[in-house]
């Protein structure tokens, strides 16, 4: 995982800092994430069996990771048995390497891609580009991100930063072919890019892909999404990749019934999500080739404490109760796992030699939130704690500390911003009434901490 | 070494000595539902997708009625005759399904016959699933209980939607923009 991730040198505090003073992002981060997870709320309320499901889910990922090898053994047989290939990467440079040299078999110079963290984290886009593959990113917001050339700042809406005129803009300015009276309805944005990437879809001979998870069992890829261009990604290429974390796995075909209910619910908020593709080896006459990354998990699992943070199965919703994360936006954390989850995975993928990464576990206020809505129980305050401890000094530390405080603490100048930003883009959402909604929503932040970040950060200061 | 040793070999390492965990089960399975239908139905409308409740006598009707003078994909094993080729220019598709999820408005496909494959099922822009009552079940542990992982698998959930501008909800992207459900009692 590369720490060049947002090209800045800079720490968390830094970095959000930054982040903090532009307006637009916060009202949109905070519209986003007070809408999902009232939506979440929802749904999870509706299954009277939440608590059974999270306690299965979180076993079902322990017993996993606790006999990692038996699996992964037991899946690459089955995958191999249903036609398809398996290679394994030891790190990004292996992996990048494997996947640039299948793509090259096929002579093909264009493949489409579904959205994958695992190949956000590896940087296989620019590796592709380095041999003269292009990869076009399929799902609308990584579509954005791609047309405007920045970087995702939420696992679940990546393009939350940007409004609809910005992405007018980024369409009218990228997009061949896009109609000219183009309007920043977002049916019609929608329109546009269902028109620009259909034709690519059809002619397009290479998909890449990741996945949700992997049943060890049969040997079947499970693939989660909404608009369809996974469906298109994942049936319609001749050959299709799959580059996928070593952690994703699951024993049995039984365990899905735990997961696919977890994840949409605590993801979107949705019963289920539209669209959910799942396939065993090659399928309908496909080409089809898994890679499996460790990329510094087996580093991650070797901790006692924060191997927890491999259960993930990157739903967001730590990202939607965090206080820090809605003030400080996905792009602080430098890498692609940013709030609360990224705080804890980064700097143990990565290592804490730089100051960026060695920020990260200061990045919260330890109030727990994010404990108590992730549905797979990872402790992510616990592993905080004991990162700060095995962190390197000074510097990040002060840095960290200073930056929770001016994050959290500011709510009249936040306020104002919120006021400023609603004024000037008409963004106001209808369910929010007037200026003084921001300031009593700011307040309606989970409770602070039985153990503050300052007070932490005094015990340990003197201890 | 290889990297698959290697990899396995980091992985031994890693957990040697960790205690192994019990799974425990205690969430709901193997319910029988009381009205799955009525259930099914008002969650699948949840999504905004078009539903119809009709007496197995009356879905050769109803199909009629949907189908309308549109190019529609007719899959093998669909007891229908006639039917559109080609899938870039037909205005819709017709399939049964797998089994249905009442708790979550789910249909799954498992593309065997009668439900098309997966192209079939995705390009067109029009999507029109019947469902037979007794494919209906409560919830996601009875619906995997029923399906087999060698097939490939779509589970649709609504239409294609997208919230990735302003969080606004909207329908269609890739995926149909419609779906309408017709369900056989
Ligand atoms: S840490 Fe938990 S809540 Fe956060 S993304 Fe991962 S699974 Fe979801």
């Amino acid at each position: 995982m590369s720490a060049t991730f947002l090209g800045m040198p800079g720490s968390f505090p830094k970095n959000s800092r930054k982040a903090v003073q532009n307006s637009q992002l916060r009202f949109n981060l905070r519209k986003a994430t007070h809408t999902i997870r009232g939506k979440r709320a929802g749904v999870v309320g509706e299954l009277p069996d939440w608590q059974e499901l999270r306690a299965a889910g979180k076993a079902i990922k322990d017993h996993t990771l606790r006999n990692l090898d038996r699996y992964l053994l037991q899946l690459e047989e089955a995958v191999t048995r249903a036609g398809g290939t398996v290679h394994w990467a030891r790190d990004a440079a292996e992996a990048n390497r494997i996947v640039t040299d299948l793509v090259k078999a096929t002579g093909e110079t264009e493949v489409v891609k579904v959205k994958s963290m695992a190949t956000q984290e590896i940087e296989l886009n620019q590796a592709l580009a380095a041999h003269g593959i292009t990869a076009y990113e399929t799902d609308l917001a990584e579509l954005i991100v791609q047309l405007g050339d920045d970087f995702p700042s939420h696992i679940l809406v990546p393009a939350i930063h940007r409004n609809r005129s910005e992405i007018r803009e980024i369409f009218l300015d990228k997009m061949p072919h896009v109609p000219p009276g183009l309007t920043d309805d977002p049916p019609a944005l929608a329109e546009a890019a269902r028109l620009h990437l259909r034709e690519r879809f059809l002619r397009s001979k290479v998909a890449i892909s990741g996945a949700n998870f992997m049943v060890a069992e049969t040997g079947t890829l499970v693939v989660l999404e909404s608009e369809g261009n996974g469906r298109m990604c994942l049936s319609l290429p001749e050959t299709l990749i799959s580059v996928v974390g070593i952690e994703k796995l699951l024993p049995s075909w039984r365990d899905l019934e735990v997961f696919l209910q977890l994840l949409p619910r605590s993801s979107t908020g949705e019963r289920m999500n539209p669209y959910t593709s799942m396939w065993t080896g090659a399928v309908e006459g496909q080409d089809f080739h898994l890679v499996l990354l460790d990329n510094g998990r087996t580093d991650v699992l070797a901790d006692e404490v924060g191997r927890q943070a491999l259960r993930c199965i990157r739903c967001s919703a730590c990202l939607n109760v965090c206080p820090v994360y809605e003030r400080a936006g996905g792009h602080a954390y430098g890498s692609v796992y940013p709030g609360p989850i990224g705080a804890i995975l980064t700097p143990q993928l990565r290592g804490m030699s730089s100051e960026l990464d060695a920020s990260l576990p200061f990045a919260s206020s330890l109030c727990g939130a994010c404990y108590d809505v992730c549905p797979v129980a990872i402790d992510i305050p616990e592993v905080l704690v004991d990162l700060r401890a095995k962190a390197p000094h000074a510097a990040a530390e002060k840095a960290g500390m200073k930056v929770a405080g001016w994050i959290l603490n500011d709510h009249e100048r936040l306020a104002k911003a919120q006021r400023a930003a609603t004024r000037a883009r008409k963004l106001v959402p209808k369910r929010l009434p007037g200026p003084l909604s921001a300031w009593t929503d700011t307040r309606d932040l989970p409770e602070i901490p039985e153990e503050s970040f300052r007070d932490w950060w005094e015990r340990n200061e003197r201890a | 070494m290889s990297a698959r040793e290697e990899i396995l070999a980091r992985v031994r390492k890693a957990v040697a000595g960790a205690e192994d965990v019990e799974i425990p089960r205690h969430y709901r399975t193997n319910r029988q539902g009381e009205d799955l239908v009525g259930l099914f139905a008002e969650r699948v409308d949840d999504y905004r997708a078009i539903v119809h409740v009709v007496p197995a006598a009356e879905v050769p009707g109803k199909l009629d009625a949907c189908l309308g003078e549109r190019r529609m994909i007719i899959p093998d094993g669909f007891d229908r005759a006639g039917g559109w080729d080609d899938v870039n220019t037909a205005d819709g598709v017709v399939t049964g399904c797998a089994v249905a999820i009442a708790e979550t408005g789910t249909i799954v496909l498992d593309h065997g016959p009668g439900q098309g494959t997966r192209a079939q099922t995705l390009v067109p822009d029009y999507h029109l699933c019947v469902v037979r009552a007794d494919q209906i079940v409560a919830g996601v542990p009875e619906a995997l209980a029923r399906l087999d992982p060698a097939r490939p698998l779509t589970w649709i959930s609504g239409p294609s939607a997208t919230s990735d501008i302003e969080l606004n909800r909207v329908e269609g992207v890739h995926g149909p923009r419609t779906l309408e459900v017709i369900i056989s009692t």
